[in-house]
C-alpha cells in the first residue's frame, strides 16, 4: 500500500465519527451511560489514528506532490451546452488539510474522554455525544473539502451542531435563545460567502480549488478584491469578528466541553482555516487586506479591554477567545498565514485547556460560574490549578510557553510587513498583550489563589474537589501540549526550525514571505513581548493578589468608574445592534404583515370578491349558490375578458 | 438482473399514465360505494388503491428513460374529434418526479387522516384529487390539460369546506375564486391559441406538441399578440404557484385546510403553476417570455424576501408554513426565468424537494394540532422536553426546510441562486437574503413552541405513534438522501432541460452564457500583483 492508496482513504476520518453520530442519535438511549460515550471518544481516536496515518502517507510525497483529491462520487453536476457546474463529493489532502484534522481529531479525543466525566448523569448524555460526534465529523468535512461548496457544507454542519449544542439544556430559556443566536449572525457571514461562491464560479467556472484557485490571479483587481472582502464577511461570522462577534460569548451557556472543543480550539478558527484555503485572493487581494487586519486587530483589542471586567470564569475565556481570534485575523491581513495558522494550533492548545480547567472548577463548585465567589481552590483543586497555570503562562506570553513563540510571530510579522500601517497594527497588538496578560491573571488569582470567597457552611455549602480521572487526564495532557507546542515552528532559520510553516509552504505558496529586516530588531521585540507580558502578569498580581474585598468590589471597577460599566456591557455593541436591527425590523415586518398584505392585498381582493358578490347576488341569493354566483361573475369577466382580446391580438 | 430488465421494459407498453389517473377515479367510486356501516371497507379500498398508484409510479420511475428526448409512456386517444382534443398523456424530466412526489404524498395523506370524521368522503375527495393532478403533470393536449387543472379545484374546494378549520368556507371560497380568475386567462389563451394555429392554415388541434412547434417560430405571430399570450397564460400560472402578489388565497386556504389537504397543496398542487410556466408559458413564446423575464424574476425575488418576512409574524404555524412556500416558491420561478441550466434544474429539484420538507412540517403540525387543539405558537412552549422525538423530527424538518446542506432544499436553491447569479447577479443577491431569514423566522417559531421548560397543557403530551412516523419519515428520509446524492433526479431532468434550453436558443437565438474555462495562472512568480494587473 503506497502513499497514495493510504490518501484515498481519506474518507474514513470524517466517516468515523459521522458513524458514531449516526449510531448514537438512533441507538443512544439503548447504548446508554457510560458506553456511549466510549463508542464516540473511541471512533474520534480512530479518527485521529487515520489523521496521523495520513499525516505520514502525505509527507512520504515529494513536497510538490504534497496535493491530493480523492473523490468519492459526484455531488452536484448540472451540465448544459454551454455551462457546467460539476460538485465532487471530494476530499484534499494536502499540508494545510493535514495540519487541521491531526489537530481537530487530536482535541477532539481529548474532549470527547473529558466529556465523559463531565457530563456524567446527564439525562440526554448519549445525545450529548451524538452531536459531538457530528460536530467532528462536519469539521473534518470543512477541513478537507476539496471544494468551497464541500467546505460550506461541513461550514453548515459545524453551524448546526452548534446550534444544537449551545442550546443543549434547552429548558434554559437563555441557551435556546443563545443557540438561534449564534445560528442566525452566522447565516449573516453565510451570506457573504455564498455570494462569493457565486461570484467565483461566474468568473471562473469552478467552485473547485484545485481548478479555481490557480486560475483566479487572472480575474481583475476589483473581482479579486470583491471576492476576498465577501469570503471574510463569512470568515467574521464563523469566527466572531467585530461586528459579528456577538454571538460567542452567549455562545457560553453550552456545556463546558462544548466551549471548549467548538467555541475556542476549532470551529471559530474555520474562518482562519478558509481566508488560509483562498489565499490566493487576498494575497491579491489589495485593499482587502488592510479591512481583515484592521477588524482583526480592533477585535483583538475590544474583546482584550471587555475581558478585564467580566466576572464568569468562562465569559472571560470567550472574550479571551475573540482577541486571539482578532490576532490571526491580523497576522492574515499582513500576509502571514503561517503565523495566523501558528497561533490557531497553539492557541488550540492552550485555550482548551483553560475552558476544560474553568469546567473543572465549574464542576467542583457545583455549577458555580462567578468568580467573585470562588477563590483559594489550589488547594482543593491542585491538578486543575496547575495544568490551568501552564495555560495561563501559555496565553499571557511567557516563554518557554507555546502561546509566547505564536504571538510573538505575529507581532513581528506585523512590523516587518510592508502594509500601511503595519506599525500601528504591532502596536495594538502589544497592547492587546498586555491585557490579555491582566485580565488572565486576575482570573488566575481570582479562582485559585487569595481568600475563598463560597459559602463553605450551611444549606447551600460548596464544597470545591478535584474531578475526576477522565477530566483531569485531558488537562493533563493539553498542558504538555501547551509547553512544548511553540516548537512546531520556532524562529530560527539556521537551522531551520519552522518546522510548521516549512511543512505548510506548499499549501500556500504565492504566499508572501516576510522577512525580520535584521535579527537585532527583531530580538528585540521578542525581548519587548516578553517584558509585556511579564509587566501585564505583574500588574494583575499586585491588583488581585489579596483577593477581593468581602463585599466582592474590583478594584478595578472603582479605578475605571464610568468607563468600567461600558466595557462590562462590551460597549453595548450587542444591545445596540439588537435596538438597531431588531425594531425597524420588527417594524417593517409589522407593515408588511398588517398593512400591505392583510389590509392592501387582501383587501383588494375581498373588495372584488364582495363586488361579484353584489353581482352573483342579483341573480340568486342562497348560501350555496354563492360560489355559482361567484362563478358566473367569473365566466361573465371571461368573456370580457376574450372580447378585449379580440381586439388586441393581431388575428 | 435480467427479471428485472424485462419488467421495466414492460412498463413501456403498459399504458401506466392511463392507469395513474383511471385507477385513483375508479377507487374514489369504489370508496364511495363502500356501505356506511362498513367504515373499515372505504379504508382497505382506499388503501389499496393509493398504494397501487404508488406502486405502480415507481415502476414508471424504475422504466424511464433518462436518455430519451421528448416524451415517454406516451398514449394517445381521440376524445373528442371534431374538435381536434385528443386524450394525450406522456411524461418527461419536468413532469416525472411531479407525477412520482403525488403517488408518494397521497397515500401519505390519507394515512395522515385516518382519524378524520367521515373518512370515506374524505378518502373520495382525495383519490378524486390525486387523479386530477396526475392528470395535470400528463396531459399533453391543452384542452386536456385545462379540464384537469379545473378539475384540481372541486375535491380540493369540498377537502377544505368539509374538513377545515374556523374560517373554512372564506378559505375555501377564497382559494376557489382566485384560481378560477385565474384559469379564466388560461381559458381565454389556450382558446386564441388554437383559434391562431387553424387561421394560419392547420387543422384544429390542441396537442401541445404541434402548437408549440408552430406558435414558438418566429414571425407565427406578432410579438405584441405573443407577449399577450405569454401574459394571459402566465397570469393564471401566477395565482397557482402563488407569486407575489397574487399569493393571499394560500395563507387562508393552507391554515383552514385538513391536514392532508395542506400537504397536497404545498406539495404539488403549487407545482402546478410552475409546471404550468415550464411546459406551455416558456416554449410556446420563449421571445415574449425571455423579454418579460425581468418581471417575473423581479416578482419571484420580491416574494422569496416578503414570504421571508412575513411569515416572521405570523402566531400561527400554519401560516407561518405556508408563507414560507411563497418564498420557496419564489426560488423555483426565479431559476425558471433567470434561464440558465443550472437555474432551471434547480428550480425543478426544489419543486420537489419542497414536497418533501414542507410535507413533512405541514404533517407535524397536523400532529401537535392532534394533540394540543391549537396551532398558535404562544400556546406551545417546551414541547421538546414533553414529546421529544416527535419535537427532533420537527427539528429536522424545520433545518430541511431552511436549506441546510445535506438536505435536498440546499440543492435546489444553491443551484437555483448559482445560476440566476450567471444572468442576473443583483436578483441572486437580493434572493440570498432569503436564506438568512428562513433561519430567522423558523428557529424563532421552534425557539418558541418546542425549547424552555413545558407547562400547562404542554406537559404529558403523547409522543409520536408508529403510524405518524411512517408518514413523516420517508419525506425526511428522502430529502436527507436527495441533499448527499440529488444525482439520480437531476440525471434524469438533465436531457429534457437540455431539450428546452435547444428550443429557447432555435426559435429566439437566446444562448446561455458560456461558464468561463479559465487557464491556470502562473503564481510561482516573484510579483503575484503586477501578474494580476497584466490582465
Amino acid at each position: 500500500m503506497d502513499a497514495l492508496d493510504v490518501l484515498d482513504l481519506i474518507w474514513l476520518v470524517p466517516t468515523l465519527p459521522a458513524i458514531g453520530a449516526v449510531v448514537l442519535l438512533l441507538f443512544g438511549k439503548r447504548i446508554g451511560e457510560p458506553k456511549s460515550g466510549y463508542l464516540a471518544t473511541s471512533l474520534m481516536a480512530l479518527s485521529f489514528l487515520g489523521s496521523v496515518a495520513a499525516f505520514f502517507a502525505l509527507g512520504s510525497l515529494g513536497s510538490e506532490e504534497r496535493h491530493h483529491v480523492y473523490n468519492w462520487f459526484t455531488w452536484i453536476s448540472s451540465i448544459g451546452k454551454n455551462s457546467d457546474f460539476t460538485v465532487s463529493f471530494g476530499f484534499l489532502a494536502d499540508p494545510l488539510s493535514i495540519t487541521m484534522i491531526l489537530f481537530v481529531t487530536g482535541i477532539s479525543t481529548l474532549i470527547h474522554l473529558y466529556a465523559i466525566g463531565y457530563m456524567a448523569r446527564d439525562p440526554r448524555f448519549s445525545r450529548f455525544f451524538a452531536y459531538l460526534n457530528l460536530f467532528a465529523a462536519s469539521m473534518l468535512v470543512l477541513v478537507l473539502g476539496s471544494s468551497f461548496l464541500m467546505t460550506f457544507m461541513g461550514w453548515e454542519g459545524v453551524g448546526l451542531c452548534s446550534y444544537l449544542l449551545i442550546s443543549f439544556w434547552f429548558e434554559r430559556n437563555s441557551a435556546a435563545v443563545a443557540g438561534k443566536k449564534a445560528f442566525v449572525t452566522n447565516r449573516v457571514g453565510d451570506f457573504g460567502f455564498m455570494i462569493a461562491m457565486f461570484l467565483i464560479f461566474s468568473k471562473l467556472g469552478s467552485l473547485d480549488y484545485a481548478t479555481a484557485l490557480p486560475a483566479a490571479p487572472g480575474l481583475s483587481q476589483g473581482t479579486i478584491t470583491a471576492i476576498a472582502l465577501l469570503l471574510f464577511v463569512g470568515a467574521m461570522g464563523k469566527s466572531a469578528q467585530f461586528p459579528l462577534h456577538i454571538w460567542l460569548p452567549d455562545a457560553m451557556e453550552g456545556p463546558t466541553p462544548v466551549s471548549a472543543l467548538i467555541h475556542a480550539a476549532t470551529m471559530v478558527t474555520a474562518g482562519v482555516f478558509l481566508v488560509s484555503r483562498a489565499h490566493v485572493f487576498f494575497d491579491l487581494g489589495g485593499s482587502a487586506n488592510d479591512v481583515v487586519a484592521w477588524i482583526g486587530a480592533i477585535t483583538a483589542l475590544g474583546a482584550a479591554t471587555i475581558a478585564i471586567r467580566q466576572n464568569d470564569i468562562k465569559r472571560v475565556l470567550a472574550y479571551s477567545t475573540l482577541s486571539q481570534l482578532g490576532y490571526m485575523f491580523l497576522a492574515v491581513g499582513v500576509g502571514s498565514y503561517s503565523a495566523a495558522l501558528f497561533h490557531m494550533v497553539t492557541h488550540a492548545f492552550f485555550k482548551a485547556l483553560l475552558f476544560l480547567g474553568a469546567g473543572s472548577v465549574i464542576h467542583g463548585m457545583h455549577h458555580e460560574q462567578d468568580m467573585r465567589r470562588m477563590g483559594g481552590l489550589k488547594r482543593a483543586m491542585p491538578i486543575t490549578a496547575g495544568t490551568f497555570i501552564i495555560g495561563w503562562l501559555a496565553i499571557a506570553g511567557v516563554p518557554p510557553f507555546a502561546g509566547f513563540w505564536s504571538k510573538d510571530e505575529i507581532l513581528a510579522k506585523a512590523w516587518f510587513s510592508d502594509v500601511a500601517g503595519g506599525k500601528a497594527l504591532w502596536a495594538i497588538g502589544l497592547v492587546a498583550a498586555l491585557l490579555t496578560a491582566f485580565y488572565m491573571s486576575r482570573q488566575v488569582w481570582l479562582v485559585f489563589f487569595g481568600n475563598a470567597r463560597y459559602d463553605s457552611e450551611g444549606d447551600h455549602a460548596v464544597n470545591p474537589h478535584e474531578s475526576p480521572m477522565t477530566m483531569v487526564l485531558p488537562l493533563v495532557v493539553l498542558s504538555g501540549l501547551s509547553i512544548v507546542g511553540g516548537f512546531l515552528s520556532l524562529p530560527f532559520t539556521s537551522p531551520n526550525l519552522e518546522f510548521l510553516v516549512r511543512w505548510l509552504e506548499p499549501s500556500l505558496e504565492g504566499a508572501s514571505h516576510i522577512e525580520a529586516s535584521s535579527f537585532g530588531l527583531g530580538f528585540a521585540l521578542s525581548v519587548g513581548a516578553i517584558v509585556i507580558g511579564i509587566t501585564g502578569i505583574a500588574i494583575g498580581r499586585r491588583v488581585y493578589s489579596g483577593g477581593l474585598a468581602e463585599d466582592g468590589t474590583d478594584p478595578v471597577e472603582t479605578r475605571l468608574a464610568g468607563f468600567g460599566k461600558v466595557l462590562e456591557n462590551a460597549y453595548y455593541i450587542d444591545a445596540g445592534i439588537a435596538k438597531a436591527v431588531s425594531g425597524p425590523l420588527t417594524g417593517a415586518a409589522n407593515f408588511l404583515t398588517d398593512t400591505v398584505d392583510r389590509r392592501l392585498i387582501d383587501g383588494a381582493v375581498n373588495g372584488t370578491g364582495r363586488a361579484f358578490k353584489e353581482l352573483g347576488g342579483g341573480l340568486r341569493r342562497v348560501q350555496t349558490g354563492r360560489v355559482r354566483s361567484y362563478a358566473l361573475g367569473i365566466m361573465l369577466g371571461a368573456v370580457a375578458l376574450l372580447g378585449w382580446f379580440a381586439t388586441r391580438v393581431d388575428f | 438482473m435480467l427479471a428485472s430488465t424485462v419488467v421495466v421494459e414492460r412498463a413501456r407498453d403498459f399504458p401506466l399514465l392511463t392507469f395513474l389517473i383511471v385507477l385513483p377515479f375508479v377507487g374514489a367510486i369504489a370508496t364511495m360505494l363502500t356501505p356506511k356501516h362498513r367504515p373499515e371497507w372505504a379504508k382497505a379500498v382506499a388503501f389499496l388503491v393509493s398504494a397501487t398508484t404508488l406502486g405502480m409510479s415507481l415502476w414508471m420511475l424504475a422504466a424511464f428513460d433518462k436518455a430519451t428526448h421528448g416524451y415517454q409512456f406516451d398514449v394517445s386517444h381521440n376524445w373528442i374529434g371534431n374538435l381536434g382534443v385528443r386524450f394525450s398523456l406522456g411524461i418527461d424530466g419536468i413532469s416525472l418526479f411531479m407525477v412520482v412526489l403525488t403517488a408518494v404524498l397521497f397515500p401519505i395523506g390519507l394515512l395522515a387522516s385516518v382519524n378524520e370524521p367521515k373518512f370515506k368522503e374524505f378518502a373520495t375527495w382525495m383519490l378524486m384529487l390525486q387523479a386530477s393532478v396526475v392528470g395535470v403533470f400528463a396531459a399533453l393536449d391543452l384542452v386536456v390539460f385545462f379540464i384537469f387543472f379545473e378539475l384540481v379545484l372541486v375535491p380540493m374546494y369540498f377537502l377544505i369546506a368539509g374538513w377545515g378549520h374556523g374560517n373554512r368556507a372564506y378559505a375555501a371560497t377564497k382559494f376557489f375564486l382566485y384560481t378560477m380568475a385565474g384559469s379564466a386567462f388560461l381559458f381565454v389563451g389556450i382558446l386564441t391559441v388554437a383559434y391562431l394555429y387553424t387561421k394560419s392554415g392547420h387543422a384544429l388541434t390542441f396537442d401541445v406538441g404541434n402548437i408549440t412547434e408552430w406558435i414558438s417560430t418566429d414571425g407565427a405571430i406578432s410579438t405584441r399578440t405573443a407577449r399577450l399570450l405569454f401574459l394571459a397564460f402566465a397570469v393564471s400560472f401566477a395565482v397557482k404557484v402563488p407569486l407575489f402578489p397574487l399569493h393571499t388565497w394560500l395563507p387562508d386556504a393552507h391554515t383552514e385546510a385538513p391536514t392532508a389537504g395542506s400537504v397536497v397543496l404545498a406539495g404539488v398542487l403549487l407545482k402546478m403553476g410552475t409546471y404550468g410556466f415550464l411546459r406551455f408559458a416558456i416554449p410556446m413564446f420563449p421571445a415574449a417570455a425571455h423579454y418579460f423575464a425581468p418581471v417575473l424574476l423581479t416578482l419571484s425575488v420580491v416574494g422569496i424576501v416578503y414570504g421571508a418576512i412575513v411569515a416572521t409574524m405570523q402566531p400561527d404555524l400554519k401560516r407561518l408554513i405556508a408563507y414560507s412556500s411563497v418564498a420557496h416558491l419564489g426560488f423555483v420561478v426565479m431559476g425558471t426565468f433567470a434561464l440558465t441550466t443550472p437555474a432551471i434544474l434547480g428550480g425543478l429539484f426544489t419543486m420537489l424537494s419542497h414536497g418533501l420538507t414542507t410535507g413533512a412540517l405541514f404533517l407535524l403540525v397536523g400532529m401537535l394540532y392532534d394533540r394540543r387543539h391549537t396551532r398558535l405558537i404562544a400556546d406551545f412552549g417546551g414541547l421538546w422536553k414533553s414529546i421529544p422525538v416527535l419535537s427532533a423530527l420537527f427539528l429536522v424538518a424545520t433545518f430541511a426546510s431552511i436549506g441546510l446542506p445535506g438536505f435536498s432544499g440546499f440543492v435546489g436553491e444553491f443551484m437555483s441562486l448559482l445560476g440566476t447569479y450567471v444572468t442576473r447577479p443583483w436578483w441572486a443577491v437580493v434572493a440570498t437574503s432569503g436564506v438568512i431569514l428562513a433561519a430567522v423566522y423558523l428557529l424563532w417559531a421552534f425557539q418558541r413552541s418546542f425549547t424552555g421548560e413545558p407547562t400547562g397543557e404542554n406537559v404529558g403530551l403523547r409522543d409520536i405513534s408508529l403510524r405518524e412516523l411512517v408518514c413523516v419519515g420517508p419525506l425526511l428520509g428522502l430529502s436527507l438522501f436527495l441533499g448527499f446524492y440529488p444525482q439520480p433526479v437531476l440525471d434524469r431532468m438533465k436531457v429534457t432541460v437540455e431539450d428546452f434550453m435547444g428550443h429557447l436558443e432555435n426559435s429566439t437565438g437566446y444562448i446561455e452564457p458560456e461558464s468561463p474555462n479559465p487557464e491556470p495562472v502562473d503564481v510561482h512568480n516573484d510579483s503575484p500583483n503586477e501578474e494580476a494587473a497584466s490582465h
